[in-house]
């Protein structure tokens, strides 16, 4: 078995070699794959913290994500059409800039996970899974419908936001940005689980009671969590709508929630590289079996069957041997 | 608006929560007893449709094509059982969500695979075709009349089964205390098959009778699927009652609906935008509902547990 | 600063294709429709009936790289970077939807490849959003419910009530009929995007007082509705698009579609040397009736193999001309472009019919003659 902690530094140098090789021999498609992946994998590294950490299995994290997406997609349709967002009583104008995109999105996304938190944590158990479920919808059939922003149709950004002293539109350069914000993302969530708001957290979800007897509030620490785990996600959300410079109300659906899940426990739940891994594995496959056949869906459900029924903690799992995190 | 329309759209609703209950009711069973959460529920619905085109395709007998959706589900719902949901139910939640997720990509495209990638055909047979005129003079498909009809009896059926047969006894016993049967000397594995296997059967029920109306076509499980989990929630997990008065609520909710929030904000806006407002809200009528019930009774109307 | 980025990377793609291009006199073409999933029937018949043109051209100077959308916008996206990025392809085709189009056309067109549209055909592409690269084959989003409009004037209707589901091209499909119908609505509604069951539309239209009811209601939805409308025994005519009468739903309707009107550019008994030869062979290649999707994708190849017949790709304003002037035999008769290269082109009403087992279209009449939609005034080419 190796260790977890050097097979994770095998993973970010994968994640750094893979593009480097891309660009030595011209294939950068493959660094638009790559950067898709790195996406996925933040927003996964998000919900790893509800799920995982918290023992909160959201089916609605979509909704953040799409937030995230949507919260890119009017800031930069409105510079791009040169109508102000509000003009009274101030005037805010759209922007095109990331720094400011993405602070718009963590804000955002986590005020609705405080809303959908606060009334979902209400519940537990198969309930939570359902309304979080149902709110993801609630947001996916608002925005079809919503003709100001293209409804179904989605908006087109016809060229990437900027980052000062960067060029976006370099594949490459795309990548190293969403990369730092993958490392900064994961250092995060590691000081997170390490701190003692992690370990209250871990004890709320294993041993609730004995929480409530130190004297904590377990409902109020996982939805801290949930918050967290929303605000992540939606920035995932900015960055994905970037890649594609197109936001759509299927990155509300309740398809991708379920996607989201799956890199998660692909990887390894409540291990910290196991959203990367699940991410990664999850493009390949895509883009590897969607080559093959047109039915490549039975392949992929096959496979994650398997890893669900015999593999215990994902891939990292398999290859790292079990883990206190998980169980 | 007549009193007329109002009394054919309770009707409509009506119905359309009825057939929500066929669904909801395998669910609900399958969660109480086993407490497996089951997204495959909607792709047992599909092959029960599409069992039912395939046989009304070859013989023409609409009775037949019914027989054939019930014995098409209740197999691949023993098949899936055995095979993978066995292996479940001592897994948590997150597990069950993500193999019975991997089970719908399975059954989708495995049906295309097989049925290929254009709708089927299945129609209502003659007998049953066409409107009736009910008293007060509304005219009223009688098919819809028979699908309510069906329902209730199905529904009546279930609670009988559940109140007076020796397995209903251990049915309510698995959802009071699942070691407790074990040790009474129930073979577990056989109830546990028999009850997934009847709810694959309601469920491909459902899919058959809707699909004579609907259109018979790959991923039609799925937006019903979601309706039934919403139905359950609100109901309470574990109910029959619960699911049939959940499934009458979000029927009746849906279709009134789409109905009235349009005219209702064409009181005081124009028509266009009323339309535009009133029916994005009406599609998320039935979540809001959900969010309101599990505010005020977080485990649902007649959920008992926590 | 970001347009002179976006200019120097559409000049470098360009010196790389065209670095390619002179070792291989060879037209590379990415087709991107959706081959997997609910809506895979469109994108399967676009397919063959291009696949088919190309393969009788008897050419092999023309590449074809098929890929899935799935019908997913993200997808569609990703897979037009990897054509463009890693298969340097010089035309991209195939896409179905109109918001998977939205997606892709504009950075297509915007780093300098070519795109015919074979099925898709959004206003905001149409009009001021209308680019020299993009060329659409099939028709304007509007078309075919605005000659459904104009058909239910000629058809004497005075008081229509009009449904579709509530979502961008819903909201088209009404408007562009209100353009061109003169009488007066019954009733409005917008439905929920998916929804399988109608009665409570169904009732209200029985309670309107209507004398016609036009509804877009696209796949499995206008077959759900059509068998609930028989069923509900409201007889009211319907006059609707193409889109729910084609071939390969058509058959899944039944005899709940049997007399109506529907509109459409193409029928398989338009009467041209083209039309019967693309009828015959496709029905000999692939053992079923060809659909208005394959047409349009049969016309798609045909228009691309006129153009390369006449300019090197890689010679982007020769190339464009050769495709502007649309000199190919189309199953539709006449073909040309207009000013924003969206058609100019005759729409029918059509009625179904069922000849022998299999229920299909004959034509009634003409509904709307030369007919250029209602963007391309906004269109500066």
């Amino acid at each position: 078995m190796i260790q977890e902690t050097h097979f994770n530094v095998f993973i970010l140098a994968l994640l750094v070699a893979i593009p480097a090789w891309a660009i030595a021999v011209d294939e950068p498609f493959t660094v638009t794959l790559m950067t898709r992946a790195v996406i996925f994998a933040i927003a996964a590294v998000g919900l790893n913290i509800a799920l995982g950490l918290g023992g909160l299995v959201s089916l609605g994290h979509a909704a953040f994500f799409g937030i995230g997406g949507y919260a890119m997609g009017i800031l930069a349709f409105h510079q791009q059409t040169y109508a102000p967002i509000f003009e009274w009583p101030f005037v805010i104008e759209g922007t095109k800039s990331m720094p400011v995109i993405w602070l718009v999105a963590v804000v955002a996304s986590s005020l609705a996970a405080l809303v959908i938190g606060l009334l979902s944590l209400r519940t537990s158990g198969v309930y939570f899974i359902m309304i979080t479920l149902a709110f993801g919808q609630m947001f996916f059939f608002y925005c079809i419908g919503w003709s100001a922003y293209g409804g179904e149709d989605g908006l087109s950004i016809y060229v990437r936001n900027g980052f000062p002293g960067l060029n976006t539109l370099d594949p490459i350069q795309f990548y190293a940005i969403c990369f730092s914000i993958l490392a900064l993302v994961l250092w995060i969530v590691s000081a997170l689980a390490k701190s003692s708001f992690g370990l209250a957290l871990n004890a709320a979800r294993q041993v609730p009671h004995r929480v409530e007897t130190a004297g904590l509030n377990t409902k109020r620490i996982q939805l801290a969590a949930f918050v967290i785990s929303g605000a992540i996600t939606g920035l995932a959300g900015a960055l994905f709508a970037d890649l594609n410079r197109f936001v759509s109300p299927a990155m509300f659906s309740w398809q991708l929630s379920g996607e989201i899940i799956v890199f998660v426990v692909i990887g390894g739940v409540g291990r910290l590289f196991g959203p990367v891994v699940g991410a990664l594995v999850f493009v390949a496959l895509e883009h590897i079996l969607g080559g093959l056949s047109e039915f490549w869906h039975i392949y992929l459900g096959l496979l994650l069957l398997l890893i669900v029924l015999f593999s215990h903690g994902g891939l990292i799992g398999m290859v790292c041997g079990r883990k206190a995190v998980h169980d | 608006m007549t009193f007329i329309l109002v009394i054919e759209q309770i009707l409509n609703g009506l119905q359309f929560g009825i057939m929500l209950f066929l669904m909801a009711a395998g669910l609900t069973l399958i969660f109480g007893v086993m407490g497996l959460i089951n997204l495959a529920h909607g792709s047992l619905y599909m092959v029960g449709a599409f069992a039912a085109a395939a046989v009304a395709g070859l013989t023409g007998s609409f009775g037949l094509s019914l027989i054939a959706a019930l014995a098409a589900s209740a197999l691949a719902g023993v098949i899936v059982e055995t095979v993978v949901i066995r292996r479940l139910y001592n897994k948590d939640h997150l597990d069950q969500v993500l193999a019975t997720f991997a089970l719908i990509l399975i059954f989708s495209e495995g049906t295309r695979w097989v049925f290929g990638s254009f709708p089927l055909f299945l129609e209502i047979p003659e007998y049953l075709s066409g409107p009736v005129s009910l008293p007060g003079g509304i005219q009223y498909p009688l098919y819809r009349l028979a699908l309510i009809f069906a329902g209730l009896l199905v529904a009546a059926g279930l609670m009988l089964l559940i109140a007076k047969t020796r397995i209903g006894i251990q049915i309510r016993a698995g959802e009071n205390d699942r070691e407790m049967i074990a040790a009474l000397g129930v073979d577990i594995n056989k109830l546990y098959t028999l009850i997934f296997a009847l709810g694959a059967a309601l469920a491909g029920l459902a899919g058959a009778l809707v699909g004579a109306i609907q259109s018979v076509q790959m991923g039609m499980g799925e937006p019903v699927l979601i309706l039934a989990f919403v139905v359950i929630v609100i109901g309470g997990i574990g109910s029959i009652k619960g699911a049939l008065i959940g499934s009458i609520l979000v029927g009746l909710t849906d279709t009134l609906g789409s109905v009235f929030l349009p005219q209702l904000f064409g009181l005081f806006m124009d028509t266009a935008a009323a339309t535009n407002i009133g029916s994005s809200l009406a599609s998320m009528a039935i979540y809001i509902l959900m969010g309101v019930v599990l505010i005020w009774r977080p485990t649902g109307l007649f959920g008992a547990r926590g | 600063m970001n347009k002179q980025i976006q200019a120097l990377t559409a000049v470098m793609l360009a010196a790389t294709a065209f670095g390619f291009g002179t070792v291989q006199a060879e037209t590379k073409v990415g087709m991107i429709t959706t081959l997997s999933g609910g809506g895979a029937g469109l994108g399967i018949d676009v397919r063959d009936g291009f696949m088919l043109a190309i393969k009788q051209s008897g050419r092999d100077d023309v590449e074809v790289v098929i890929e899935d959308d799935q019908r997913k916008p993200d997808i569609a996206v990703q897979l037009a970077d990897k054509m463009i990025q890693s298969e340097k392809v010089d035309v991209l085709t195939g896409i179905i939807w109109s918001n998977l189009a939205m997606a892709v056309i504009p950075s297509t067109t915007a780093q300098g490849k070519f795109y015919l549209s074979p099925n898709a055909g959004p206003s905001a592409l149409a009009g001021k959003g209308c680019h020299p690269n993009y060329f659409n084959v099939a028709w304007q989003n509007d078309n075919l419910h605005e000659a459904a409009g104009a058909y239910a004037n000629s058809a004497g209707y005075k008081n229509s009530f009009i449904l579709a589901p509530n979502y961008p091209a819903g909201k088209d499909a009404l408007t562009g009929y209100k353009r061109f119908f003169k009488g007066e609505l019954a009733g409005e509604l917008y439905t929920k995007l998916g929804q399988n069951d109608y009665a409570a539309e169904i009732a209200q239209i029985r309670a309107s007082g209507a004398d016609s009811v036009f509804f877009f209601l696209p796949a499995g939805m206008g077959i759900a509705f059509l068998k609930q409308y028989k069923d509900s025994g409201v007889d009211i005519p319907v006059v609707g698009p193409a889109f729910s009468f084609d071939q390969g739903i058509l058959q899944a309707v039944g005899d709940a579609a049997l007399g109506v009107v529907n509109t459409s550019q193409w029928n398989k008994d338009i009467d041209n040397a083209t039309n019967k030869a693309f009828v015959e062979s496709f029905q000999a290649e692939y053992d079923r009736l060809p659909s208005l999707y394959a047409s349009q994708g049969f016309d798609t190849a045909n228009l691309l193999l006129s153009a390369i017949d006449k300019a090197d790709v890689k010679d982007a304003d020769a190339f464009r001309a050769a495709l502007k002037s649309a000199d190919f035999a189309s199953t539709r008769g006449e073909f040309k472009f207009g000013n924003n290269h969206h058609p100019v082109q005759t729409i029918y009403a059509r009625e179904v019919v069922k000849e022998g087992d299999v229920y299909t279209n004959k034509l009634l009449s003409v509904a709307l003659e030369n007919h250029a939609d209602a963007y391309a005034v906004e269109c500066g080419m």
